[in-house]
């Protein structure tokens, strides 16, 4: 689950990872009155919301809420803006980058730091990305943060405010069950000028210097691994990811997706359901879902399973059961079941494979139905059915 | 020989009172499977199909077991794992599926660098026909042989086997790695124990998108796989950005494509099928 900007810096400033002040609004008028300027960002889950438009500057709260409003009516990407965080506008010195996730090939986390922050991660060429490899036993200690600060080219204050940083955001990432955290662009901000008077007093020399500036997450993107909900109750739901139907369906415990063609697909396991619609593909039909019923034999999933399907509205609806040890009777009831309740008069082509297989191919061929054993002869009866209706 | 486990693996199953454990438990025994002990807290002192049930692994270490299979929910899987590692059970098989990621991560670091051998977590397992099955695998479509098949998935695995069953090949063993994005295994570790299995000959690799397991795989069979290997990739027709069903199965920043899989397999010299049902065909080519 992708957590907007604003809830994510909420953690990292739970955990001591710097941001810069701010709140979030979902109303323009919320924006309270200030002075000097403030950064007026969209809340979309999606990446390049600046160059749409959906960061602006403001020099006072008149010009923030007009701001605010223009943005919180906008759609970036197809997705709605959700709110608005304002934020201090900081004093850039420098962008960096760094993140850390879940490496699958190593099957350990990953930290990926960069001196180019603020672009593209995957612009960055390979050899301006500094990569260390978390031994999960080990967890990140200092030595993690002088050797990458080293790379990055941080010295004193500064190695020191990275390696507390990233021993944060490793803490966070791991107790928030985090698939990845980024920090793009880390910020370095301006120093300030210091002036200190020399000896002897009153003796008008000051000697200047800069003091080194800090690191403050000017952005932020979480994503939590949405199996571990269940531990992180302090956590909302975001439902933007998934279209109206996508929700509803996963509510109801069936894994669907949407996609754009019109044969609808019920077919048990993600592999064979994928597997479905790539055939389909290859056979010139287009499917208009991915729905996996899972490891079931119960006649009511096997029923629910069509109300989906067929808000979807396909042209004829494909089921490819290969029953393991799911039996196949019962899948075949669960499919009458839901033409009679439904009343469905598209084509419906069914391969059913498994246990009391037969028995299941007869109860539907009686009830009209097409059933098959294998999941060629089905797709080439369906392929043969949708030419035949053109 | 065989991969993993064999005729003699002693097999306890924790949360084997469930259903599922309860109902796989007796299809293994069936299958010929050495199920010695099950563990559910709370519940020692019952029987399942003839199966002492005890409420702590320690307590099943009389029967000296080499494996459990795990069937416990999502949120208890990271202590029933390492409540087995720690009383020394070498071979670990989570069937659970939705096991919180650095769950995973946790159990997988500690099981490689303390010898343990993980399966899964969200596979159907592994099966050795005409010797052993842990796992949900179903029994009927298997048949003893020497192609060794690995899969990220579950069904789909069941629709290849029985195709090669129905085509006269059969296994000699079967092994479902994981449909979550840490697994205990992964293609290069499976492809090396089935290059060294003397029972294998030729090998089927079942990938699907996400991540670059298979791409790896490419690598490792063009530099140390002497048998054959054919291959089948799932997700083709998979849009960018959309979750298929697995957690693993994701193409995310352009990464873990079906093409980019095919193109390495093919520029290693493993055919790939175009459907699930043409893998007895594309094996013919380069084995007998």
């Amino acid at each position: 689950m992708n957590l907007y900007e604003y809830q994510g810096k909420a953690l990292f400033k739970k955990y001591g990872v710097p941001v810069p002040q701010g709140y979030v609004v979902f109303k323009p008028e919320e924006i309270m009155d200030f002075y000097g300027e403030r950064v007026i960002k969209a809340q979309v889950l999606t990446g390049g919301r600046g160059k749409s438009g959906g960061v602006k500057f403001a020099s006072n709260v008149e010009e923030a809420r007009k701001l605010a409003k223009e943005i919180l009516s906008m759609e970036i990407k197809g997705h709605k803006v959700h709110a608005i965080l304002v934020e201090e506008k900081l004093k850039i010195e420098k962008e960096y980058y760094l993140s850390i996730l879940i490496d699958r090939s190593t099957r350990k986390p990953l930290i990926m730091a960069s001196p180019e922050g603020g672009v593209e991660i995957e612009s960055v060429p390979d050899e301006k990305i500094y990569k260390f490899v978390v031994n999960p036993e080990i967890g990140v200690q200092p030595f993690v943060g002088r050797a990458l600060a080293k790379k990055m080219g941080f010295t004193g204050d500064l190695a020191k405010q990275f390696t507390n940083i990233l021993m944060n955001l490793y803490k966070l990432f791991r107790e928030y069950d985090a698939e990845l955290v980024e920090i793009n662009p880390l910020v370095l901000t301006e120093g300030k000028e210091v002036k200190t008077e020399m000896y002897p007093p009153m003796s008008g020399m000051t000697l200047s210097t800069k003091a080194p500036g800090k690191l403050i997450a000017a952005d932020s993107k979480v994503v939590i691994d949405t199996d571990s909900l269940y531990r992180h109750k302090d956590l909302e739901e975001n439902a933007e990811e998934k279209t109206p139907l996508e929700l509803e369906a996963t509510k109801a415990g069936y894994a669907f997706v949407e996609l754009d063609g019109n044969v609808g697909v019920i077919a048990n396991g993600a592999g064979l359901t994928m597997a479905t619609l790539d055939t389909l593909l290859l056979y010139g039909l287009k499917p208009r879902n991915f729905l996996d019923l899972g490891g079931t034999d119960s006649v009511d999933i096997t029923k629910n399973a069509f109300t989906y399907v067929l808000k979807a509205n396909p042209d004829a609806i494909l089921v490819n059961i290969f029953g393991g040890v799911t039996k196949c009777d019962t899948v075949a009831q669960g499919i009458i079941a839901a033409k009679e309740a439904f009343n469905i008069n598209m084509p419906i082509v069914v391969r059913l494979s498994g246990v009391h297989e037969e028995e299941g191919r007869k109860m539907l061929e009686e009830n009209g139905i097409h059933a098959f054993a294998d999941m060629r002869h089905a797709i080439e009866k369906l392929k043969e059915i949708m030419e035949g209706s053109q | 020989m065989s991969v993993i486990v064999d005729e003699n693996t002693k097999i306890i199953v924790q949360g084997i009172t469930g259903h599922q454990g309860s109902f796989h438990s007796g299809e293994m025994i069936k299958f010929g499977a050495k199920v010695v002990a099950g563990v559910t807290p709370g519940k020692g002192g019952m029987k399942v199909h003839d199966v002492p049930v005890y409420d702590t692994v320690e307590e099943t270490l009389v029967h000296e077991p080499d494996a459990t299979m795990i069937t416990v929910p999502a949120p208890f899987v990271k202590d029933a794992a390492f409540e087995a590692m720690y009383n020394g059970i070498r071979v670990v098989y989570i069937l659970t599926e939705k096991v919180p990621l650095h769950d995973a991560l946790d159990i997988v670091t500690y099981a490689r660098s303390h010898g343990h051998v993980v399966i899964g977590p969200n596979g159907p397992g592994i099966t050795v026909p005409g010797k052993t099955k842990m796992g949900i695998m179903p029994n009927h479509i298997f048949k003893k042989g020497t192609v060794a098949v690995a899969s990220r998935s579950g069904t789909l695995t069941y629709e290849i086997v029985n195709a090669l069953t129905l085509n006269g090949y059969g296994q000699s063993t079967v092994i479902g790695l994981g449909g979550d994005r840490i697994t205990g295994l992964n293609f290069v570790d499976i492809l090396e124990l089935f290059e060294k299995d003397e029972d294998t000959e030729a090998i089927v690799l079942v990938g699907e998108i996400g991540g670059t397991a298979e791409e790896e795989a490419a690598e490792y069979i063009k530099k140390y796989v002497s048998k054959p290997v054919v291959a089948y990739i799932a997700g083709r027709s998979a849009p960018p950005g959309k979750r298929m069903g697995h957690a693993g199965a994701i193409i995310t920043r352009g990464k873990g494509t079906a093409e980019s899989k095919i193109k390495a397999f093919n520029e290693a010299g493993v055919p790939v099928a175009e459907f699930p049902w043409e893998i007895p065909q594309v094996l013919k080519k380069v084995y007998k």
